[in-house]
């Protein structure tokens, strides 16, 4: 009983904590917006390859504002980057992915 | 050669006479083959062949065709240093050039052929063919002469086969010239720039199950509080708007006020600026020609104060601020008793003559105004048309604190006098107003509202209220002027628009303590001695400036100025110096102690001679004067020394009874010297 609900519960929270969540940005309105979106729908094509989707989002943001992108997607990792001011996105998604986002030539 | 040729052709003759050539040229080749073909063929005999026998005929001979040449040596001999020796050299060359013939033919695809096909296409063109050839005849200009017609031959094929095809343009090596040119090229420059890397600064987080947990619990929370709290303030949007509305305002309203007070500073500084030598003067100017002058005095013009929303008024009132006493109020109205409209309640101060510092426009005439000496916030004022009011000066708003209404028992008829009185018993303030409609009355300052008592009626026939019924209406007389006593405080004056004064009592309400027939025209000011108790001075619209003793009925003194008297005043200074001013535009300063006759300055202040002077007032600390006329304008003037002679102080003197003394013992002086039947007569006066 108790096993059925914490899964239950850990599906519900899943559920209620997949939006997309911005922990920590210092992109203008319009750019955090767009990657923000870029970074959804890359995680949600590639649900299960992280690569893919990081690669995904690395290569349309290099083509939309310029060389070069870094990107890292995952679950448990933690991170120190030196990024150009207001290039820089960390987000959660999907209830357990972490995507950050940063521009660093 | 020819020798070989001929023994051939010997030996051919049996045999080779259906040779058709018999050319001695040809090589020995060609004879070979005579020979074989035609030995079957019938034998014709030439003349002069040799006769042989037919043993001689079959002879064989043995010919051998070698390629030795036969004139070539064949014992050449060299002497020969190595072996020292003569020694034959083997080797001897066997050629033996029989013919040469140059030939004309060229490789099409050399150098020359395509300079040729060239040429040949350009003389073609030009038709000038024949010229061509023989051009073309000296680059070969060859010593083989043998050749030549066949060269000729030959050439022209070559030259028409080449001339037909169209060739590119081969430069002439005798007509071509190079020409070269080298443009001017612009030196090289180096630039370079670095500009400022991108902005970069670091970031660092932890990306953990638990991290990211958290995170989306906090969201959850904040955006449930979010939506309470909007549940909760729908009903107070729009109080907080107006709340937001209200405090932009304050807000800005406070940011101009700040802005107000240093723009009044800044309006004060550029002031006084301008009028400068005005400020210096009014400080520090003292007319030296006075000494010259035989004890008459000048007024020095000083600053004229205009506000240009009052043009068309008249200055109606004047009162100097006991406080501020650079502050002085201005009561615009009108006169004309026709031309009735709005009025203005204007407060002037010395430190910028520019502009007024308060302003209160008004629906009726102000006719006369009094500030509070105690209070100098609050003013009394009295309007045309029988309104009295009271005016709070730290009021941010213009309308006055209190205002008297129909029902309030305001005059019927133009109020022509204001005074504050002291505070009665109940510590509330109060002050009289005197009109045409007859009446003196109180009026008390009772919290929000004006209560009004009435304290005399005047009426024409010596202070009886009751009278002949069919007379009662035309036995009010029109007051027009009050002044209350300095010291006894129940005592005062009133003047009449019939020439009359009247000494009340303020307990007294319907008779008069004394009645003086001053004058045949309406009082227009009559004012108490600052000094003496007994001394007042009435003016009048019929040219004359009276001094009364009150205790006696006949006038001390009078003046009689030329024009309508429109105001009066004491000096705060001296008790015998006082000020007129008629509509003459003519200011006439006495100064009894000097000169009982005559004023010792009377001066025309204003431009134009039909400005009327309406009011004068002394300052009551600095020696100027300020009056108003019927143009709106006021104009202040300095006194100069001989206007401002005080009587000398008492040794003794050191307070202010003693002060005083002096000043009443002259007049008391002059009084008494004085006859008792008013005219001023020239005679022996003795001036203590």
């Amino acid at each position: 009983m108790a096993g059925t609900g914490e899964k239950k519960e850990e599906a519900d929270y899943k559920r209620l904590h997949s939006f997309p969540l911005i922990r920590h940005t210092d992109m203008p309105e319009e750019m955090r917006v767009e990657t923000m979106e870029l970074c959804v729908t890359a995680c949600e094509k590639f649900a299960t390859n992280n690569e893919s989707a990081a690669k995904m989002i690395k290569e349309s943001m290099d083509k939309k504002f310029g060389s070069s992108w870094h990107v890292v997607i995952g679950e448990g990792f933690g991170f120190e980057v030196t990024h150009e001011v207001k290039n820089l996105l960390y987000m959660f998604f999907g209830g357990g992915l972490a995507v950050c986002v940063w521009k660093c030539s | 050669m020819a020798e070989r040729c001929a023994l051939v052709s010997q030996r051919c003759e049996s045999v080779t006479s259906f040779v058709p050539f018999q050319d001695e040229e040809e090589g020995v080749d060609t004879g070979d083959g005579c020979d074989e073909w035609s030995s079957g063929k019938a034998l014709v005999k030439p003349s002069d062949q040799l006769e042989l026998t037919e043993a001689e005929l079959k002879e064989e001979v043995t010919r051998i065709l070698t390629a030795n040449n036969p004139h070539a040596p064949q014992n050449i001999v060299r002497y020969s240093f190595k072996e020292r020796s003569y020694m034959t050299t083997s080797v001897v060359d066997q050629m033996s050039v029989h013919f040469v013939l140059e030939g004309s033919l060229l490789h099409q695809d050399s150098d020359e052929a395509r300079r040729l096909r060239a040429e040949g296409d350009l003389q073609k063109g030009q038709g000038l063919q024949p010229a061509a050839f023989s051009l073309l005849v000296f680059p070969q200009a060859t010593p083989a002469e043998g050749g030549g017609e066949v060269d000729e031959e030959d050439r022209p094929d070559s030259v028409a086969s080449k001339a037909d095809m169209k060739e590119a343009n081969v430069t002439n090596q005798f007509n071509f010239s190079e020409r070269a040119s080298q443009t001017l090229n612009n030196p090289l420059r180096q630039r370079s720039c670095q500009t400022e890397p991108p902005p970069r600064s670091t970031f660092g987080a932890t990306a953990n199950q638990w991290e990211i947990y958290d995170a989306y619990a906090e969201e959850l929370q904040k955006q449930e509080r979010n939506k309470e709290k909007q549940k909760a303030a729908t009903s107070k949007k729009e109080n907080e708007k107006s709340k937001k509305k209200t405090l932009l305002m304050e807000t800005q309203n406070d940011d101009l006020t700040k802005m107000g007070e240093v723009a009044k500073i800044l309006e004060r500084m550029v002031t006084q600026n301008i009028f400068d030598d005005i400020a210096k003067d009014f400080k520090y100017f003292e007319d030296a020609s006075d000494e010259f002058r035989d004890q008459k005095g000048t007024l020095l013009p000083l600053w004229k104060f205009q506000y240009d929303q009052a043009k068309g008024l008249s200055v109606t009132a004047l009162c100097w601020n006991k406080k501020y006493q650079d502050l002085f109020a201005v009561g615009m109205g009108s006169y004309d008793f026709r031309q009735q409209g709005r009025g203005m309640l204007v407060f002037y101060s010395l430190k910028n003559s520019a502009f007024p510092e308060y302003i209160y426009p008004t629906d009726s005439g102000v006719l006369c105004l009094h500030i509070h000496e105690q209070h100098s916030y609050l003013v009394a004022v009295g309007f045309y048309d029988g309104c009295v009011a009271v005016y709070n000066l730290k009021n941010e708003g213009l309308e006055p604190m209190y205002e008297s209404t129909a029902k309030t028992g305001k005059h019927t008829d133009p109020v022509w006098q204001v005074c504050w009185q002291n505070d009665d018993m109940d510590n509330n303030h109060n002050f009289y107003s005197v009109s045409s409609d007859g009446r003196v009355v109180s009026w008390t300052l009772v919290k929000n509202e004006l209560v009004f008592t009435d304290i005399i009626t005047l009426s024409l026939q010596g202070g009886f209220s009751e009278g002949p019924e069919a007379a009662q209406p035309l036995g009010i007389a029109c007051g027009t002027s009050f002044d209350f006593h300095k010291h006894i405080d129940y005592l005062f004056l009133v003047g009449t628009e019939e020439g009359k004064m009247h000494k009340c009592s303020k307990t007294y309400s319907s008779q008069f303590l004394e009645t003086y027939d001053a004058h045949s025209m309406a009082v227009d000011a009559i004012k108490w001695n600052h000094f003496h108790p007994k001394v007042f001075i009435s003016c009048s619209s019929d040219w004359t400036v009276k001094i009364w003793d009150h205790t006696i009925n006949t006038p001390m003194f009078t003046f009689d100025l030329n024009a309508a008297v429109g105001d009066v005043a004491w000096s705060p200074y001296s008790s015998t110096v006082f000020a007129a001013v008629t509509t003459d535009g003519t200011v006439h300063v006495f100064d009894l102690n000097v000169n009982k006759y005559e004023a010792i300055c009377q001066q025309p202040v204003v431009a134009k001679k039909k400005t009327k002077l309406t009011h004068v007032e002394f300052n009551p600390i600095h020696p100027i004067l300020i009056v108003g006329d019927d143009r709106g304008s006021v104009r202040s003037f300095k006194l100069s020394p001989n206007l401002r002679k005080k009587p000398k102080a008492h040794k003794n003197g050191a307070d202010n009874i003693t002060k005083v003394l002096p000043r009443l013992l002259h007049l008391n002086g002059l009084l008494c010297s004085c006859p008792r039947f008013g005219c001023s007569q020239p005679g022996g006066w003795v001036v203590s």
